[in-house]
């Protein structure tokens, strides 16, 4: 039965329009590679080696991943509740602020409480922040696109004062103080040895909680009232589901999964608050989310491809010369034209004209 | 009058979608001067053939001649400048626009670069008055009545030159006086040597008005016949293919005690304005109470207000003795009311949800289904397997999305869900707009079932006939009051009708 549904809302055709605009983004970049003089199909392969190449690359791109497996699910799964969650890269910098506010002070915890306590606080501190637009569009109508965008630049000054402030670490740098080793996330390569990758636990808790939005979406009862809130909230409200207090609880969880973005980033991969660590997972996870056609499996394997863009993206800079922004065009054309579903399927298809069988 | 070539000839059109076969080899003719309806279920391509004459979509097959000359008719823009005009069901109106503005908008008179206003009025005026539409040139169409709103689209296409004019469902939303008008518009137009194409599901309207009649029945011609020469059972068979009743087989009502009270019930609308005006009433057991008028009277906020969905601003609701005033549409749905919206696309169903998902909706967080957090899916599926069987929804399986399914089935899926939790008052609004004759022979079985097992029905419809062959008690709503409330036996539609426009002594005039 989950076997099916998977399968089900991965169909084939569900496949097409997201891998025809990546061909279609290929395709233009390759243009405008060609363009600057230089070998596309040289740049694609040395851009494919940096990524994939060996098991330490290799590492590298899911670990670029990881936090837009979160990020791409947040948004998803508020577009779920037919929610625009802009604000998803301001509550991962609150949720990275909380975990380093934790994760460096409260010394003396064995790990096993450290820990998890790190991580709860980062996602409460996220969920918090979060609810804020959630209430607002619920109570007063407030789209909630507006007000996360500006809870956004909230975050971001709030950060940078506590950062450069009261959480600063001595030294030129603007960071926190290194996580404490209770409150790490264990790099993988420390356990196994075989590369030197920053790639940390954190992956598990991206994957884990995949899984367990896939669950919430489509087999629970919240799901099924968050599902049917996005997709009619009219017949939702007739059907006896509070709309308000699903919007609310979908900006909740979308935070949450938001707040374990920024904790991965600060507990794993850094093992501190860097000012200006997010290079916008936050606005990437948008695009992996759009790309995901907002489902967890989705979700995972945009989230990959977009690592492996940026992972690959410096190899292929440094051997053939074209420039990385190449990988920022190719991005941009990948959202264009699945935002643009109609002028990649009309690509596909032949000038057929469709319409409504009445 | 058949001696004179035909306007238009569509001959062998087919068309194909990927899943069926819209149009199979479908031959249309029209005369001058002809009042040809187009009658069929939905679904039995009316409107594919249509579309294809008004150039949004291109027949896989078939040839279409205007005037004698084969023709390609490739968008809307073409049609309109051979002469071929379409008046949809769903106004295509600038509401903020007045009158002249927007029958001229898109071929405005000029003057030099400037928009002749003048110039426009004058024109408009003169049409108006050589096809006899009474209209105001000046008055803002968000302002004027929906029977004017439709004098405007018809002024449109024939501003444009149309010689042909396709009316998609005119009556449906119009009362039956602005009923009567509009077959004098058509009768004038044709007098004046225009050509209607005239769609609708309404048989009598088409006895009534038209010259000829084709019947579309999935996708074919299943006749073209002259009026003069059938009658409304016969257009009713060929439509369904079967022997339909016409009057609905019912015994009479036999009313216990009050299940529904409502009392003095006022509701302001979306604007915030006074659209439920000190309402009451009060349905029985067994017994059907049809709230009868315009749309727009009220009906839709009173319905809200009884269903949870609209707070009342004064006012009491009683079910079954029980005060359920303003509680949430979960608590009211949990009081056993069941519920048919006039809308299924908006209020009745999730169409991307699935037909089992669909079946759930409001019980879907009650044992079985719900367990703990979770839903036993397992559950949903012999629950939704049991009412597709049961309610002959025809649907490849549960999984389908309820999206897929035709209006008729779509409609069964929300009576099966309302119905199958036995509720003891069941308020069906509009229950069978848009549905084709089967589907409609469907739904009034299934009320009248309910009424003689002794539930309490409230039936909102602006169909008079429906109203009057379901009811045992008629309440005729205007201007948000109920102005009266009669016995079924032997109210008369004029009466009716009278009421519903208003005349508030309607009982002495109609003597």
């Amino acid at each position: 039965m989950d076997k099916k549904n998977i399968l089900n809302a991965l169909r084939l055709k569900e496949l097409v329009l997201p891998l025809g605009a990546i061909f279609l983004g290929l395709l233009v970049g390759g243009i405008v590679i060609l363009w600057i003089g230089k070998n596309p199909f040289t740049a694609y392969a040395s851009l494919f080696y940096g990524a994939f190449g060996d098991l330490n690359r290799f590492a590298n791109t899911i670990a670029r991943a990881t936090p837009l497996i979160l990020t791409g699910l947040a948004v998803a799964f508020a577009f779920r509740c037919g929610l625009f969650n802009i604000g998803v890269e301001g509550q991962l910098l609150i949720g990275a602020l909380s975990a380093a506010f934790v994760g460096t002070t409260l010394s003396g915890l064995p790990a096993i409480i450290h820990l998890p306590l790190t991580i709860l606080s980062a996602m409460v501190a996220s969920a918090i922040w979060a609810a804020i637009p959630g209430i607002l569009k619920a109570k007063r109508g407030v789209h909630e696109v507006i007000n996360t965008i500006m809870m956004n630049f909230i975050a971001y000054a709030f950060v940078a004062f506590i950062i450069t402030g009261p959480l600063k670490a001595p030294g030129q740098i603007p960071k926190s103080a290194d996580i404490l080793g209770s409150a790490q996330l264990i790099r993988l390569s420390e356990i196994a040895q075989w590369s030197t990758s920053r790639l940390n636990t954190g992956i598990f808790i991206a994957l884990l909680a995949c899984v367990a939005i896939y669950y919430l979406l489509w087999k629970t009862t919240l799901g099924y009232e968050i599902r049917a809130v996005g997709l009619n909230p009219y017949a939702a409200e007739y059907g006896g589901i509070s709309v308000n207090r699903n919007i609310i609880l979908a900006m909740v969880i979308s935070g949450v999964l938001a707040g374990l973005a920024g904790a991965e980033r600060v507990l794993g991969f850094h093992g501190s608050f860097i000012l200006g660590f997010s290079p916008g997972y936050g606005f990437e996870g948008i695009a992996v989310a759009l790309l995901g056609k907002n489902h967890p499996a989705g979700v995972i394997l945009a989230a990959i491809l977009f690592g492996s863009l940026s992972s690959g993206g410096r190899w292929m800079a440094f051997n053939t010369g074209v420039p990385t922004d190449i990988v920022t065009i190719l991005q941009a054309v990948i959202i264009f034209f699945v935002a643009a579903e109609q002028i990649v399927a009309w690509f596909f298809r032949n000038k057929k004209k469709t319409g409504q069988v009445a | 009058m058949y001696l004179i070539e035909p306007i238009l000839t569509m001959e062998n059109i087919t068309k194909r979608f990927p899943s069926v076969l819209a149009n199979d080899n479908v031959s249309f003719d029209l005369f001058p001067g002809e009042i040809h309806a187009l009658v069929g279920e939905n679904g039995a391509g009316k409107s594919t053939l249509m579309n294809i004459l008004f150039g949004i979509l291109t027949p896989d097959n078939g040839v279409i001649k205007y005037k004698g000359g084969q023709v390609t008719i490739d968008s809307p823009n073409s049609a309109i400048k051979m002469g071929i005009g379409m008046v949809h069901q769903h106004f295509k109106l600038v509401p903020p626009l007045n009158v002249a503005e927007n029958i001229v908008l898109g071929s405005e008179p000029k003057a030099g670069l400037k928009f002749d206003r003048v110039k426009a009025y004058k024109e408009v005026a003169a049409l108006a008055k050589q096809y006899g539409l009474n209209i105001d040139p000046k008055a803002k169409v968000a302002d004027i009545s929906v029977g004017m709103q439709q004098r405007v689209e018809i002024l449109k296409t024939l501003y444009r030159g149309a010689q042909v004019i396709i009316l998609d469902e005119p009556t449906a939303v119009l009362t039956p006086q602005e009923t009567k008008e509009m077959f004098l518009i058509m009768k004038s137009l044709v007098s004046q040597n225009k050509s209607i194409i005239f769609i609708t599901h309404k048989l009598n309207e088409v006895m009534e008005t038209a010259n000829r009649a084709t019947v579309m029945k999935r996708g074919k011609n299943a006749g073209t016949v002259k009026i003069s020469e059938t009658s409304t059972a016969q257009l009713a068979e060929m439509m369904v293919g079967r022997q339909v009743l016409l009057d609905i087989k019912r015994g009479s009502a036999n009313p216990g005690e009050s299940v529904l009270k409502v009392v003095s019930v006022c509701a302001n609308d979306d604007r915030k304005l006074k659209a439920v005006n000190g309402v009451s009433f009060n349905v029985r057991k067994g017994e059907i109470l049809g709230i009868a008028g315009v749309e727009g009277n009220g009906q839709n906020e009173l319905v809200e207000v009884l269903t949870g969905l609209r707070k009342p601003l004064s006012g009491h609701v009683y079910l079954n003795g029980k005060e359920i005033t303003g509680k949430t549409a979960r608590k009211i749905k949990d009081e056993k009311v069941g519920y048919i919206p006039e809308d299924r696309h908006k209020r009745g169903l999730e169409l991307d949800f699935s037909i089992s998902e669909n079946l759930i909706l409001g019980i879907h967080n009650k044992s079985p289904f719900a367990k703990g957090i979770m839903i036993d899916y397992e559950k949903v599926d012999e629950y939704a397997d049991t009412l597709i069987k049961k309610y002959d929804i025809r649907t490849p399986s549960g999984e389908v999305k309820a999206k897929s399914l035709s209006g008729g089935n779509q409609q069964k899926a929300v009576l099966a869900r309302e119905l199958e939790t036995d509720p003891t008052l069941i308020i069906a609004s509009q229950p069978t707009r848009g549905l084709d004759i089967g589907a409609i022979e469907f739904v009034h079985n299934q009320i009248i079932k309910q009424r003689d097992s002794g539930k309490a029905v409230l039936l909102i419809s602006a169909e008079l006939s429906e109203i009057m062959s379901l009811s045992d008690r008629i309440a005729v709503m205007y201007e948000g009051k109920i102005v009266s409330i009669i016995d079924a036996k032997g109210a008369t539609e004029e009466h009716l009708g009278l009421l519903m426009a208003g005349v508030h002594d309607a009982s002495k005039e109609a003597k």
